[in-house]
């Protein structure tokens, strides 16, 4: 009967580790992995896509996000998961395409294609355009509290690395955004695989790190808004939303260049349900609900006849869709093939963990290391000297 | 042999998601990613020694802090009526009910420059205080999460002490002081021992709380980890770490054990 008990446990215990039996098993269902705060989900009477979708096609979504592409990377690379519609970024299509990560689309079940505007197809990511649709664009400037900020300070990279603001300052919290920005300033093309450019560019943000605040990537929005840090580099888009919380935030874009990007719709290898991600990705580019979509995430919308559903104010649609003399000074990133990445990834790291030796630690595991030993020692000679003298005491006895 | 039987269904989960975890890890340490064997990793080690040894430093300093504040309340609570008891242990153990994630945040919300606290201060006219973003704060962090670790083995182990020998040692002349520093403590070493552990070991690998109330430049070893698996996809490297760290732990754990060997045994 115990043995019986025990088993019954250990089966029970696996059993809980195994997938559960899908609620919706005749219903189908698409997991779509998207960057946070991306989509409009019917906050302040906005359209909440993923309802919307849902409602017309009876596919139910299960939503998630990420906040790099790094880490959508690494996630698929190190597989378990079920992903149908993934939102990379341009260099990261391309890294993905490289290492045949996606699956390349049927465009008969992708009819709206047809008003994505010409210069957001065949991109130099993906230049047959087999894999990727465009979801958003964006640029990517510098955020600062008009408060706080001095207006002669502004205007380029270097507020970044203006001691005044040390402690209030933001960093992004992946290496490609993070590493553009040392590069524009540098003179550097924001793509460049010279291994001393790389370096030079670490070595600027290892300059930079004690007057950063955190490297952070969605909790720039909470730490501006509150004003628990007053700079930061970020997304154009974002700024629109955080600007309509903050209203003393502003924007400008730095004079040394930028990054200028799109982020795309692609479908992984790991897909389960490729026609239901491609309708997904089809009703997301129907002008009214990529208008309506764009107006609440506040990016470009790929397709001009989307902007007619916009109720964005002049200054933000300024902004999401910048005049040619702004947009000619971006540049966009290109997948620099993996031993760069890799090299990056590793000074990423070394810029993390870089820090002028601290002696605190060292003294005080030193010491605590004598005190522990020296009680040691001392236990030991005593339990020596007890031990001995029992002995001369049986012995006299 | 009954006992043993009972045992097995534990004995299978430990093999399953215990020993293999463990062998996945050094298989990982040990290669590079094409899964050709390295010693590549393993001598990346020295690079990251000042990291190591601040994840060590602030883990032994907050254990520490730990056993002086935990030693008098669980002192307190072993000493009280059992229904106060009840009490006091479900005081030490409620804050537990909350995720551990949303514990540190409430004091970043608590601590920030724009923060509850430094608004209050403000309000008084005063200047705020840099209360997060330092190691302090980090220390903060582990102290309040890692509190009740040390609280449920050091009560566990004075509860049990036996009320006779303390009796006997007050009828053969020792002084209320005495009687704890030659009966009650040395007794209580095990939970001390045991309560350390379990302090030191989740603080040395802790990266949430470095990330959210330390500054940029407190990068713990559990970051590095963290951020070896979660964004630059180089398990091996993580792993390689990770290895590094379990065998600096056990090396800790093994030294505070020698305090409990030797400790010579009081019975009636």
């Amino acid at each position: 009967m115990k043995r019986f008990c025990s088993l019954l446990i250990a089966a029970l215990l696996i059993a809980a580790l195994l997938p559960a039996p899908e609620a919706r098993a005749a219903d189908q269902v698409i997991n779509v992995y998207n960057w946070g705060q991306y989509i409009s989900d019917g906050t302040d009477d906005y359209i909440d896509v993923n309802a919307a979708f849902e409602e017309e096609t009876g596919i139910h979504v299960n939503y998630m996000t990420f906040d790099s592409n790094e880490s959508l990377y690494t996630k698929l690379k190190t597989g378990g998961s079920v992903y149908d519609v993934i939102v990379p970024s341009d260099y990261m299509v391309g890294r993905m395409i490289d290492e045949g990560m996606l699956l390349p689309l049927n465009f008969d079940n992708i009819p709206n294609f047809e008003y994505v505007d010409d210069e957001f197809k065949y991109m130099q990511h993906d230049p047959e355009n087999l894999y990727s649709i465009p979801y958003t664009g964006g640029t990517v400037g510098v955020i600062y509290n008009s408060l706080y900020v001095d207006e002669e300070d502004i205007g380029s990279w270097d507020l970044l690395w203006n001691p005044k603001y040390a402690g209030k300052i933001l960093m992004f919290d992946n290496p490609r955004d993070a590493f553009a920005i040392p590069q524009a300033m540098l003179g550097y093309s924001l793509n460049t695989t010279d291994e001393d450019e790389l370096r030079a560019s670490a070595y600027k943000l290892i300059e930079q790190k004690p007057l950063v605040q955190a490297y952070v990537m969605d909790q720039i929005y909470d730490k501006l808004e509150r004003e628990e840090a007053w700079i930061a580099p970020y997304y154009v888009g974002d700024y629109i939303q955080m600007h309509w919380e903050n209203e003393d935030l502003a924007f400008y874009y730095p004079e040394e260049g930028f990054n200028r990007f799109v982020d795309c719709m692609c479908i992984p290898t790991c897909a389960t349900n490729k026609e239901g991600a491609e309708a997904y990705i089809n009703f997301l580019l129907r002008p009214d609900v990529c208008g309506e979509n764009m107006d609440w995430v506040g990016y470009t919308a790929p397709e001009t006849a989307a902007r007619e559903y916009l109720s964005l104010d002049e200054d933000e649609m300024a902004l999401a869709y910048p005049p040619e003399e702004i947009t000619s000074r971006g540049q966009a990133f290109a997948h620099l093939g993996a031993e760069t990445t890799q090299l990056m990834d590793s000074l990423w790291l070394e810029v993390k963990t870089e820090g002028d030796v601290d002696y605190v630690p060292i003294i005080g595991i030193a010491v605590t290391a004598a005190l522990v030993g020296g009680y040691l020692l001392w236990r030991g000679q005593r339990t020596r000297r007890r031990k001995a003298s029992r002995c001369r005491k049986w012995k006299t006895a | 042999m009954e006992s043993k039987r009972l045992a097995s269904p534990y004995l299978v989960w430990m093999a399953i998601f215990t020993v293999v975890p463990l062998g996945i890890v050094v298989w990982y340490a040990f290669t590079d990613s094409t899964g050709a064997f390295t010693l590549g990793n393993i001598s990346r080690m020295g690079t990251y020694w000042p990291i190591f040894l601040k994840s060590i430093w602030l883990a032994i300093l907050s254990s520490f802090i730990c056993l002086l504040i935990g030693y008098p309340v669980a002192y307190t609570i072993a000493g009280a009526s059992p229904k106060g008891q009840r009490l006091l242990y479900m005081l030490v153990m409620l804050p537990m009910c909350m995720s551990f994630l949303l514990r540190t945040l409430a004091w970043v919300a608590l601590l920030d420059d724009t923060g509850i606290i430094n608004n209050l201060i403000r309000s008084l006219g005063l200047k705020p205080l840099p209360l997060i973003r330092n190691d302090a704060a980090v220390v903060l962090g582990m102290v309040y999460n890692y509190l009740p670790y040390m609280i449920m083995p050091l009560y566990t182990v004075l509860l049990k002490i036996d009320r006779r020998l303390t009796e006997a040692a007050e009828d053969l002349g020792c002084r209320p002081g005495e009687v704890f520093t030659r009966v009650t403590l040395p007794l209580s070493v095990p939970g001390i021992i045991s309560g350390f552990t379990m302090v030191f070991v989740p603080a040395v690998s802790t990266f949430y709380i470095s990330q959210k109330m330390g500054s940029s430049g407190t990068t713990l070893i559990g970051d590095v980890i963290e951020s070896q698996f979660k964004a630059a996809y180089n398990p091996n490297l993580g792993a390689a770490l990770s290895l590094a760290l379990m065998v600096l732990v056990l090396a800790c754990v093994a030294i505070m054990n020698r305090f409990s060997d030797g400790e010579e045994v009081a019975t009636i």
